[in-house]
C-alpha cells in the first residue's frame, strides 16, 4: 500500500489507561502517517476521545509511550506539543473577537504584529470568514464558530490537528457541507488530521484511513473501502453501514453453510466445520425468481428510498435486508442470489457459543433441592438441583439462559455490554463481567457501553460433575 | 403583551420600602423642622467633608485589601478538588453566622493593649498600639467584608469552562499565560460585583470605627447615626449626599465593566 512508504508522525505504543478501576484503553498501538486524514471511529465510551486527549497531552496514559516524529513525548504539556486541537464544544474565548481568537496562538509565539495580521487574514479567508474579524464569537452561528475553531488551530501551523467530534453540534445539512470543507482544508494545507467521531458515514466520507475502536481496543484499521468491504468481525460490519450478519459454518475452504444452504465463497483457512460470522451487504443481494435463487424467502416489508427499495425478507426464521432497484410485492416469494466474492466470512467475536463455567458447590440443601456456588465474589443460588458440598461442577449455560434482570437484581450486578449485533433472528449480545465474557441472546435492543444486572436461568443449564 | 400581574407584589414592595422612603429622605433633606424649603441642611452637612473623605478612603482601602486577598484565594479554591472547594467556602461563611457586633468585640479584645496580639508581639520585643487607628478600622472592615469579595469572584471563576483553559494550553499558553489571557479577563465580572458588594456597605457602615478607630477615625455612618437623633433634616441631607456618591460609584463600575467586556 501507498501509506507504508509515508513517514510516521505519531505513534502510540502499548497505551494502557484506566479510570476508577475501569479499563478505558487496553494496550493500544497506533501509527499515524504524515499528511494523512485518520478517523478514529467508535461508539460512545469506546475510548476514542481518550486516545485523542493522550495525543494532545491533556491526560497521561497509565503506561505506554507516545512518540511524535520519533521522539517520546510522554509528560510534555500541551503547550509544548506541536499539535493543535479543535474541541468538541469549540471552546472559543468569549472575551475575544474573531480576529483575536484566531491570533491567540500566534501572539503567544511572539510573532510580529504585521505577520499575525497577514496570517490571520489569510486563514480567515481559507475558512470562508473574510470580513468577520471584528465580530464577537458569541454572535456567530454554529458553523461559523466551528470554522473559527478550525482557523485558530490551523493558523499555528502545527504538524498535526486533532478534531474531537467537531461537527457533532451542527445540523445535518451543515454537517455534510462542513465534512467536504474539512477534507478540502486538509488537502489544501497538507496537514495530518486526526478526527474522532461516532458517525460512520462521516468517517467513510473524509478519511484516508479509519480506525475502528470498541471497548478500549482497536478492532480494525484500514481504508474506508477495506473497512466497508472486508470488516474483520461482526462488530465492525454492524457498525459500518448496513449489513446482514448471519451465523454460518465454514464447511471447507470456499464452502459456507448459511440458513441451511451450502454456498460458494472465496475465503479460505478457517478450517473445516468452523462456526463463523457471515456478512452480506444488502446491496449485494440480487433478487431472482424463486427457482433461480440460492435462498428463498417471503417479502415482509418494502420501502421506496428514492434510489432503491429497502426490503425485509423472511428466510425461514431469519430476517434479511435487501437494497435493490427492483421491487417485489409484499407477501410474494422471491429468490436471492449472492456472488461468492460478496460473501464476507469473519471469525466469531467470541471463541465459544455456550457459556461454560467451573464452580465448586459451597452449600447444598437436599431437602429444598438447591445449592449455592461463588462466582466473581457473588453467591449464586441454583434451584432444582443439588450436589454434595465441595463437588466441582462444569455448568454450561446456552446464550438463551442469560437475561438482563428486569427487576434490577441480577446474579451478577454490573455487567458491561460490549457489543450488540443483530443476527437476523435475535440480537447477539456480548457481555463482560469482572473476569470473563458472556454471550447472550435477546430480542430487545440493548444500549452498548452500559452496565446492567445479569440473570442466569439454570433450568436451561446443564451440569457435569468433574471430580466424582 | 406579557401579563403584569405577577410583578404587582414587587411593585408594591419597591413603592413602600424603596421609593417612598427615598422621597421622604429627599423631602426632609430640603426642609427645616417647620417644613419650609431650605438648603441649610446641606451647608451643615459640608461641615463633615473631612469625615466623608475619611470614610470613602477607608472604604476604598478596605475594598483594595479585600480584593488583593480574595482574588488569589478564590483562584486557589477553584483549583482544589470539588469536595474540598465546598468545605473551604463553608469555612469562609461560618464567621458570618456570628453576630456582627460580637465579631467586632472579638477584634477589640484581640487588639487592645495587653491583649493577646500585644502580648505576643511584646515577647518578640515589638511594642505598639494596635487599636484606635485607621489600621484597626481597615482590619475590622476587611474581616467583615472579605466573604463578599471571595464569593462573587469564586463563583465567576469556577464557572469558567475547563475547555477554555485546555484550549489556551493547546495554543501554547503556560499556566501563567492561561491565567493572564483567559482566567483574569473572564473573572472581571466577579471582581466588579465583589468591589460593589464590599465598597458600598463599607462606605456607609457604622460601629466598626467607633469600636476599633481612634478619635479622628469617625465614619459618615456613625455621624448619621448620631445626628439623626437630634436633627433628622441634616441627617437626611448627609444620607442623600452619600447615596449620590455611591450612585456615581456604581455608574463608574458599570461603565468600567462594560468596557472590559468589549476590550
Amino acid at each position: 500500500m501507498k501509506q507504508t512508504a509515508k513517514k510516521t508522525i505519531i505513534s502510540l505504543k502499548d497505551i494502557f489507561m484506566s479510570y476508577d478501576g475501569e479499563v478505558i484503553l487496553n494496550h493500544i498501538n497506533l501509527d499515524i502517517n504524515e499528511k494523512e486524514f485518520v478517523t478514529i471511529l467508535g461508539p460512545s465510551g469506546c475510548g476514542k476521545t481518550t486516545t485523542l486527549r493522550i495525543i494532545g497531552g491533556f491526560i497521561e496514559p497509565d503506561s505506554g509511550d507516545v512518540f511524535f516524529d520519533g521522539k517520546r513525548i510522554n509528560g510534555t504539556p500541551p503547550n509544548k506539543r506541536n499539535v493543535n486541537t479543535v474541541f468538541q464544544k469549540y471552546s472559543l474565548f468569549p472575551h475575544l473577537n474573531v480576529f483575536d481568537n484566531v491570533a491567540f496562538g500566534l501572539k503567544l509565539k511572539k510573532v510580529p504584529k504585521s505577520e499575525i495580521k497577514r496570517k490571520v487574514t489569510q486563514m480567515l479567508k481559507t475558512v470562508d470568514l473574510k470580513g468577520y474579524e471584528k465580530r464577537s464569537v458569541s454572535k456567530l452561528s454554529g458553523g461559523q464558530q466551528q470554522r473559527v475553531a478550525i482557523a485558530r488551530a490551523l493558523v499555528c501551523d502545527p504538524d498535526v490537528i486533532l478534531l474531537d467530534e467537531p461537527l457533532g453540534a451542527l445540523d445535518l445539512k451543515l454537517r455534510k457541507s462542513m465534512q467536504l470543507e474539512l477534507k478540502e482544508i486538509q488537502q489544501k494545507t497538507q496537514k495530518t488530521f486526526i478526527y474522532v467521531t461516532h458517525d460512520q458515514e462521516e468517517a467513510l466520507t473524509m478519511s484516508d484511513r479509519v480506525v475502528v475502536m470498541n471497548n478500549g481496543v482497536i478492532e480494525q484499521i484500514g481504508t474506508p473501502e477495506d473497512i466497508y468491504n472486508e470488516p474483520v468481525n461482526a462488530f465492525v460490519a454492524d457498525f459500518i453501514g448496513e449489513a446482514n450478519i448471519l451465523n454460518g459454518t465454514m464447511v471447507d475452504d470456499c464452502r459456507i453453510n448459511i440458513l441451511g444452504k451450502e454456498l460458494e465463497c472465496v475465503d479460505k483457512g478457517f478450517g473445516k466445520n468452523t462456526p463463523v460470522d457471515v456478512v452480506i451487504r444488502p446491496e449485494d443481494i440480487e433478487i431472482t425468481s424463486p427457482e433461480n435463487g440460492q435462498l428463498v424467502g417471503t417479502v415482509e416489508k418494502s420501502t421506496f428510498k428514492g434510489v432503491h427499495y429497502e426490503m425485509s425478507v423472511m428466510c425461514g426464521k431469519c430476517e434479511i435486508l435487501i437494497h435493490s432497484t427492483k421491487s417485489a410485492e409484499i407477501g410474494s416469494k422471491i429468490g436471492m442470489k449472492v456472488i461468492p466474492f460478496n460473501i464476507q466470512i469473519m471469525n466469531k467475536l467470541l471463541p465459544f457459543y455456550n457459556n461454560e463455567l467451573e464452580a465448586e458447590v459451597k452449600y447444598s440443601n437436599k431437602d429444598e433441592n438447591y445449592f449455592e456456588f461463588e462466582l466473581e465474589g457473588e453467591t449464586i443460588t441454583v434451584n432444582g438441583q443439588s450436589f454434595e458440598e465441595g463437588t466441582k461442577l462444569r455448568i454450561t449455560l446456552p446464550p438463551s439462559a442469560l437475561s438482563l434482570a428486569g427487576d434490577g437484581i441480577g446474579d451478577l450486578k454490573d455487567v458491561y455490554i460490549e457489543s450488540v449485533v443483530y443476527k437476523g433472528e435475535h440480537n447477539e449480545i456480548i457481555l463482560e463481567s469482572d473476569e470473563r465474557k458472556w454471550l447472550m441472546l435477546s430480542d430487545t435492543d440493548e444500549q452498548v457501553a452500559t452496565y446492567v444486572p445479569l440473570k442466569f436461568d439454570f433450568s436451561k443449564a446443564s451440569f457435569e460433575v468433574i471430580n466424582g | 403583551m406579557k401579563s403584569r400581574k405577577p410583578s404587582v407584589p414587587y411593585i408594591i414592595w419597591m413603592l413602600v420600602f424603596t421609593l417612598i422612603p427615598i422621597v421622604m429622605i429627599g423631602f426632609t433633606a430640603f426642609t427645616d423642622k417647620q417644613g419650609n424649603f431650605t438648603l441649610e441642611n446641606f451647608s451643615k452637612a459640608f461641615f463633615y467633608t473631612d469625615v466623608f473623605m475619611k470614610s470613602l478612603w477607608i472604604a476604598l482601602l478596605s475594598t483594595a485589601v479585600c480584593l488583593l486577598l480574595a482574588y488569589p484565594l478564590a483562584y486557589m479554591i477553584t483549583r482544589m478538588k470539588e469536595s474540598t472547594q465546598n468545605t473551604v467556602i463553608m469555612l469562609f461563611m461560618i464567621p458570618m453566622w456570628m453576630n456582627f457586633l460580637l465579631r467586632i468585640y472579638a477584634w477589640v479584645t484581640l487588639l487592645q493593649d495587653n491583649g493577646p496580639i500585644d502580648m505576643a508581639l511584646s515577647i518578640l520585643g515589638i511594642h505598639g498600639t494596635y487599636i484606635g487607628n485607621t489600621f484597626a478600622v481597615t482590619l475590622g472592615m476587611v474581616y467583615e467584608y472579605l466573604p463578599f469579595m471571595v464569593l462573587p469572584i469564586y463563583t465567576v471563576m469556577s464557572k469558567i469552562d475547563n475547555g477554555l483553559i485546555e484550549a489556551a494550553q493547546d495554543l501554547g499558553s503556560n499556566s501563567f499565560n492561561v491565567f493572564r489571557k483567559v482566567i483574569a479577563p473572564l473573572s472581571v465580572p466577579g471582581i466588579i460585583s465583589g468591589i460593589t458588594m464590599v465598597f458600598v456597605p463599607s462606605a456607609s457602615t457604622f460601629l466598626v470605627a467607633q469600636y476599633l478607630g481612634g478619635t479622628d477615625d469617625i465614619m459618615i455612618g456613625d455621624i448619621i447615626d448620631k445626628i439623626f437623633w437630634t436633627d433628622q433634616n441634616t441627617g437626611s441631607a448627609i444620607s442623600l449626599i452619600l447615596m449620590i456618591f455611591i450612585f456615581v460609584f456604581l455608574i463608574l463600575m458599570n461603565f468600567f465593566g462594560d468596557e472590559e467586556a468589549i476590550a
